[in-house]
């Protein structure tokens, strides 16, 4: 008795410790010290439950403790700033995948005798809902990192049926999960946990399918919630609070994040998740709606952008996806100083949504040694636009694309941009002419006052800061 | 634990979790995702319970200890990862080069 006293009382102590982390994560000055203190919390977790008296046997524990924190490690220290995205969709599923052996494991523990839950139908409902959580994560995650990390296309993949496919197969899994709680024979729950495990795994996979890549910010905060809600789920299983009580916070952070994420996109989670958005070059961009701009590409040399970039009193860079793909991060904040030291002001404006996922643009550029005071959001840089000497775009296409707000027939109307247009002069980094992730004709690219500089982001910024130096040289 | 406090403190917990986490700036939102990731991690003492359990089953020990291995990944990895990156968001004039090392 004393000893379930001591357990729960450390289970309130890491509860506390993992609201006061993420509360603290959500302010710049504290954001370190609360990811520390919750990391606290979850030592104590750890440390109080090898305590538990259901725990005998340590040595499979230590085992797969040390495992885990030799490969947490390597990854946490090996993976390089470019490849968070992936890094945190991988993480993620293992967590998702954790989740559900938990549940599977309580699945043979009951079938064993070993454990008798009080309540039987309620453990094999919330054994169900961990494994469904758990399996879509993990796989749906695994996707999103393979897709990230470009070990497959991309590009959303829609096939006909879809749709009806995977409502096939979460009717599958909802049927063979009522098979399990309902049925008193063990060979038929065995079977229907195993028949709704694979529908899991298989269902994570096919939802992520028709989603691209540019709507990757919210998919991955949408796994992040789902991963708290597994962890939640096994905490019913196993009637253990602290899970509940964390996996809730995980879900619920998770789930603003992902309306942030679709706000910031102006679109719905629903649109984001079934629409296939981006699979075919949308046919409103060949046929320009009503307000639509017209013109044509003019390209501008790296000689030339320097000329405009020295006159320049205010620059503003606007990052995109493609800066994180050329890895250009560090020529840009080479860019930025030299700006500073002629005496140009220069900011940064960061799209929610720009690269994928959530705050992408802030991590590389902290990488590069880029303040943040620098770092400008979207809605704090747009009435400082019209007096912006130069806006610099770099890789960045639909975030900047006026067409969002002024042409209703655009795919993309009503999503909140960063007026880069309202610059004096618009300077547009691009690897060659073809659309962004929507596959739409971007019409700043059209703007008269706006010029392409074409090539790869970063040699390309190597050019100008090239001029740059061979004017300092000369002075 | 009776289920009716167990959803009590779900349901508290879920308010709480949106109260926290309302206003984030943009700037912190990826730590802010690697973080709740690793708390997320918390699978882990689910893990520990299966794995430790000695019921004389090798399937609940085999899969306790995988479980043990894939939720402590998500959780070293998430915390470590994390501080890794708010160790870089610095103000203008902080000591620059302090990375411990790393990219």
């Amino acid at each position: 008795m004393n000893r379930e006293i001591v357990l729960n009382s450390a289970y309130i102590v890491a509860s506390i410790l993992f609201i006061l982390g993420l509360k603290m994560l959500g302010r710049q000055s504290s954001a370190r010290s609360g990811n520390l203190i919750s990391g606290l919390g979850m030592l104590i977790a750890i440390v109080a439950t090898l305590l538990d008296h259901h725990v005998v046997n340590f040595t499979w524990i230590i085992v797969g403790l040390a495992v885990g924190t030799v490969l947490g490690l390597a990854c946490a220290y090996l993976v390089k700033m470019t490849a968070m995205p992936e890094m945190v969709a991988l993480l993620n599923g293992f967590g998702g995948l954790a989740s559900l052996i938990v549940g599977a494991a309580e699945f043979f523990r009951i079938q064993n005798g070993t454990v008798a839950p009080e309540h039987g139908t309620f453990t094999a409902t919330v054994i169900y809902l961990t494994i469904l959580i758990g399996g879509v994560t993990f796989t749906g995650s695994v996707y999103a990192f393979c897709k990230l990390a470009e070990w497959l296309s991309g590009k959303p993949i829609l096939f006909r049926g879809q749709h009806i496919v995977n409502g096939l197969v979460l009717a599958g899994t909802v049927v063979a999960g009522i098979a399990y709680v309902m049925s008193g024979d063990s060979g038929v729950q065995v079977a229907a946990v195993a028949a709704f495990t694979l529908g899991a795994l298989v269902l994570g996979w096919t939802l992520v399918m028709p989603i691209g890549g540019g709507d990757m910010p919210v998919v991955i905060s949408m796994l992040n919630s789902l991963s708290g809600v597994a962890a939640c789920a096994a905490g019913f299983v196993i009637g253990n609070n602290v899970l509940v009580v964390a996996g809730c916070l995980v879900g619920t952070s998770g789930v603003i994040l992902t309306a942030i994420m679709c706000k910031a996109m102006n679109r719905s989670l629903a649109n984001v998740l079934f629409s296939g958005f981006g699979a075919a070059p949308a046919a409103a961009a060949a046929t320009a709606g009503e307000g639509a701009i017209t013109g044509e590409l003019k390209p501008i040399s790296a000689e030339d952008s320097f000329a405009v970039l020295e006159a320049a009193r205010s620059v503003v860079i606007i990052p995109g996806y493609g800066m994180a793909v050329s890895q250009a991060q560090h020529v840009v904040r080479e860019l930025a100083e030299m700006l500073e030291r002629n005496g140009a002001e220069v900011r940064f404006a960061i799209h929610p949504v720009a690269g994928r996922m959530p705050g992408h643009m802030n991590v590389l550029l902290a990488e590069a040694n880029v303040p943040y005071e620098q770092l400008v959001e979207m809605d704090a840089i747009n009435p400082l636009m019209p007096a912006t000497d130069v806006a610099v775009v770099i890789g960045a296409n639909d975030v900047v694309n006026p067409a969002a707000a002024r042409d209703k027939a655009s795919p993309i109307y009503g999503m909140p941009i960063i007026n880069a247009h309202e610059a004096r002069t618009v300077i547009c980094l691009k690897r060659g002419k073809g659309t962004g992730f929507s596959g739409l004709e971007n019409q700043l690219f059209l703007l008269p006052n706006t010029r392409m500089l074409y090539g790869d982001a970063k040699a390309s910024l190597q050019g100008v800061v090239a001029e740059f130096k061979s004017l300092a040289g000369a002075a | 634990m009776e289920l009716i406090l167990l959803f009590f403190i779900f349901t508290l917990a879920g308010f709480l979790g949106f109260e926290l986490i309302a206003k984030v700036p943009s700037q912190l939102h990826t730590p802010l995702m690697s973080g709740s990731n690793a708390i997320s991690g918390i699978t882990i003492v689910g893990a520990i319970i299966a794995a430790g359990a000695d019921d004389g089953s090798w399937i609940t020990t085999v899969l306790g200890t995988t479980a043990v291995t894939l939720a402590m990944v998500n959780v070293v990895g998430g915390y470590f990862v994390t501080d890794r990156m708010l160790g870089m968001f610095r103000k203008k004039d902080a000591p620059a080069k302090k990375e411990g090392g790393a990219s």
